[in-house]
């Protein structure tokens, strides 16, 4: 999947993975996609409920070796 | 889209490094996922966000020497478990830097930058004998029981730490 902006969050765990997406996000236009990489597992179960309760979309994550990259679409400003 | 912001409310009764951390973690997790969030402080929870230099001046006798014993800052708290005279907290905070953790300090400074409103509760402030200048600069303003229920009442997540 082609991301529009990454955000690297290898080596940091709960919650900066979520704060510095919620920050991150700020920078998009609406429908661009951000990609988050992460090595905390929490991130899997994290980043779809932080989707659900600020409406934005996870689109999916993959497995990299030992890190989890996640797709997030802003859906709003 | 939320139409109006959820709000959480936490209480912090508790004076100790990890359920201060605790709290902000939920709390700037929060604010992360656009809720409205506010930290009320309440008796030894109120050390969380004392200044860590300054000498607290209260009136009275009993205040004073209250305030030596409980001085309070970031930079004294306790643990729950394993405090070990201090050496608890020192080896938290190198265990936390490893694993690029914030510090309380850091939690603290994010929280306010994201919005969390800090308030300490008056009448233990009024118990303790601690003017408003005894906190630190992030502290939103001071506030009484019947703000924090109405507070609570509208929020859907409440938490006692």
């Amino acid at each position: 999947m082609k991301a529009d902006k990454t955000l690297d969050c290898v080596g940091l765990y709960c919650p900066m993975p979520i704060v510095k997406t919620a920050a991150k996000i700020k920078e998009l236009k609406v429908g661009e996609i951000l990609e988050i990489q992460a090595d905390d597992k929490g991130i899997k179960l994290d980043m779809p409920a932080w989707c659900q309760t600020t409406g934005h979309e996870c689109l999916g994550m993959e497995e990299v070796g030992k890190e989890i990259h996640v797709y997030v679409r802003k859906k709003h400003d | 889209m939320m139409a109006e912001k959820e709000k959480l409310t936490i209480v912090l009764f508790s004076g100790e490094l990890d359920k201060a951390l605790a709290a902000f973690m939920l709390a700037t997790t929060g604010a992360s996922m656009g809720m409205d969030v506010t930290i009320f402080f309440t008796f030894w929870g109120l050390n969380v966000i004392k200044k860590n230099e300054a000498k607290v001046k209260s009136k009275g006798f009993l205040r004073k020497m209250f305030n030596i014993v409980n001085r309070g800052g970031s930079k004294r708290l306790k643990l729950t478990h394993f405090n070990m005279l201090g050496m608890g907290p020192v080896m938290i905070g190198k265990l936390m830097k490893e694993i690029n953790m914030p510090s309380i300090d850091e939690f603290i400074t994010m929280a306010q930058e994201m919005g969390v409103k800090l308030m300490p509760c008056t009448t233990t402030c009024g118990l303790m004998g601690l003017p408003e200048d005894a906190f630190r600069s992030e502290v939103t303003s001071l506030a009484g029981a019947a703000f924090f229920l109405n507070e609570a009442r509208q929020s859907k997540v409440t938490l006692f730490i």
